[in-house]
């Protein structure tokens, strides 16, 4: 088969072959450039990194960054907050999903129709950012850890998958337990759930993703820097070092520049927080890289 | 044995507990509906409730008043959009740019077609789903690592300008971000970055669909490569573009804001202000919460309407809907 087609290759063909295959080694080149930069400026020499001298090779390899970074209060308890409301805000939506998608395939449910249109619809309409900062104001959410959590427990799309999934397993299961009196929960928690656990992987990882990386809500509804997401937190040092940048440049506040960052540059900061933000979504995305193919082609044969 | 004879005694009985059994399932559905009502509660307060945030757009608000003692203006809000000149000027520059970013991803729409289709022309399939797992890598990081990123590779003291500046080709630091050229391009530019390699995985999918005896018969037919590609592939891989064509349509006005808010500078403002940071930079910046959900409010509607077209259009050309 392979011999046959390349006995067919035309020379117009192998032209083609070979800039397309340089055209994907490019263009993956700039997807991934950008972070090993990150990354080798993170653990270099930091007057080197301010200059714009480590390109392609780390020189002089230290982790004090990480050691300052990670001892600044601020960033401690942004992780806190960022790893907290991916790991409760994920674990809140999937067993929501779960257990919504599951009551809305029993047909005994209670107008069932009624209300999973009720839920489903919301998809589509949205009040607007200013009505949804008015109402997060009035329910007594802002500057509150929950705001990030609460809106985001019920997901329709979630919901639509979930329900899905368990319509094209097989019955018998369920109304075997039903036979032996056990309740809906009962059934829920012992059948249902661990028949679920692969949709439920791909609910988990987009919602863990969407919690790590939400800026937003941070930026509507917090004030408080307590609760400030790392996210947010990352946001404020980049523009924190391009003011600073700007006042060297300007021939200025040298020595304002030496106060606040004495033996870490705005540079190394920038570089090592954004490390930081950015690792256990490296880690974590090529494992789980399936589920999240899985999920966008669920999305798409509903869409 | 007992059951071969039907005796009137045991019909009664047979239909009173059907009618038992009615009754408890009914009482059981309702058991049920009590077990997802605190769902329902949320789905009311996120999603239902916001909505009666509209009525702000017809009073002046300024917190701290509350609502209740704040005044009724009616519409002077909306005649506002369209009386004041300075405020038609602006919301006009900001339809332009929301238009503009929308167009240029609708336009350049086709690109994660191309994409999975030349993918797909790698043998190598180790090779392919690395270059599949790294180009998708970006689309799962935040808007404001992806400025962070800019930032190192884009600002004046960035990786970019310093190897220019290294290697004698500039004098001067190019400014990337503090500038309004080309802001709509840049912005495209980004989002193509970021969104390319994973938009193209549900063609690479739909390319791993198409029936291998169709490309079987072309090349029997003598048919090149490109004959293959241009009357097989992209024929087979219209109708997932189609879709995701439509649901862009349906999303026109919106562009979200995380982009363009991390993106925005003093310098670029003019250019970069779509409808979703207009209504933030509006509401929270200026404190007008009441022109903002005005803005907003419009907004909506106009985004329910089009998704409306774009819903009766797929019924009457694909005779399904996308919603």
């Amino acid at each position: 088969m392979t011999e046959i087609e390349r006995h067919e290759t035309t020379p117009g063909e192998q032209v083609f072959r070979v800039f397309n295959i340089l055209f994907f080694v490019v263009f993956t080149l700039i997807c991934v450039y950008p972070f090993y930069y990150l990354i080798i400026n993170s653990v270099s020499a930091n007057n080197l990194s301010a200059e714009g001298l480590i390109n392609w090779l780390p020189k002089h390899i230290h982790f004090e960054n990480y050691v300052q970074v990670l001892g600044l209060s601020g960033i401690g308890t942004a992780a806190l907050v960022s790893l907290g409301r991916t790991v409760i805000g994920t674990g809140l939506t999937v067993i929501a999903s779960a257990f919504l998608g599951y009551m809305f395939t029993r047909e005994d449910l209670w107008h069932r129709q009624f209300w999973y249109r009720f839920v489903i619809i919301t998809m589509y309409f949205n009040a607007g950012m200013i009505p949804m900062f008015i109402t997060m104001k009035n329910l007594g959410l802002t500057n509150t850890f929950w705001v990030y959590v609460l809106p985001a427990i019920v997901a329709p799309f979630n919901i639509i998958l979930v329900k899905t999934y368990i319509e094209s397993l097989p019955k018998s299961l369920e109304e075997a337990a039903a036979l032996d009196g056990a309740t809906t929960l009962q059934t829920f928690i012992h059948i249902i759930l661990p028949s679920c656990t692969p949709i439920l992987a791909t609910v988990a990882i987009f919602s863990a993703v969407g919690q790590w990386n939400s800026f937003q809500d941070t930026l509507l509804y917090i004030t408080d820097d307590k609760l400030y997401s790392l996210q947010y937190l990352l946001y404020q040092y980049i523009n924190q070092a391009s003011s600073l940048a700007n006042m060297v440049r300007n021939g200025g506040g040298v020595s304002a520049v030496a106060s606040v960052a004495q033996s870490q540059t705005p540079t190394s900061i920038r570089m090592t927080v954004s490390v930081v933000v950015v690792l256990p979504i490296l880690f974590i995305y090529p494992m789980f890289q399936r589920y999240f193919t899985k999920g966008i082609m669920l999305g798409a044969v509903k869409g | 044995m007992d059951n071969v004879t039907v005796n009137p005694d045991v019909a009664a009985e047979q239909k009173r507990r059907h009618q038992q059994h009615e009754k408890a399932k009914a009482k059981q559905g309702r058991k049920m509906w009590l077990l997802i009502a605190p769902f329902l509660v949320l789905v009311v307060a996120f999603s239902y409730y916001p909505l009666f945030g509209w009525i702000y757009a017809f009073f002046d608000y300024e917190p701290p008043i509350p609502l209740h003692q704040s005044e009724f203006v009616g519409l002077q809000w909306f005649k506002m959009m369209i009386q004041n000149s300075t405020q038609v000027h602006q919301l006009v520059q900001v339809l332009a740019n929301t238009f503009a970013m929308s167009l240029l991803n609708i336009a350049t729409s086709f690109l994660p077609v191309l994409f999975a289709i030349g993918l797909n022309e790698i043998r190598n399939k180790h090779f392919r789903n690395t270059i599949q797992t790294l180009t998708t890598l970006p689309n799962f990081i935040s808007w404001v690592l992806v400025y962070s990123i800019a930032f190192a590779m884009f600002s004046s003291s960035g990786m970019v300008n310093e190897l220019l500046q290294n290697l004698h080709w500039i004098a001067e630091p190019i400014k990337f971000l503090d500038s309004d050229a080309h802001t709509w391009l840049k912005m495209l530019l980004w989002s193509t970055w970021k969104g390319l390699g994973w938009g193209s995985i549900i063609y690479l999918a739909s390319i791993t669909g198409i029936d291998p005896e169709l490309y079987e018969a072309g090349r029997v037919d003598g048919a090149s490569k490109l004959q293959l590609i241009r009357y097989i592939t992209i024929p087979e891989l219209l109708p997932t573009y189609f879709v995701m064509l439509m649901l862009s349509v349906s999303n026109f006005l919106n562009n979200g804001m995380d982009q363009y808010f991390v993106f925005q500078n003093a310098f670029n403002q003019t250019h970069i202000q779509v409808l979703d940071l207009y209504v933030y930079n509006v509401g929270m910046g200026n404190n007008s919460l009441s022109y903002a959900t005005a803005i907003s409010m419009l907004k909506s509607l106009v985004s329910v309407v089009l998704l409306w077209i774009v819903n009766v259009v797929s019924k009457k050309t694909r005779g399904s809907s996308i919603i």
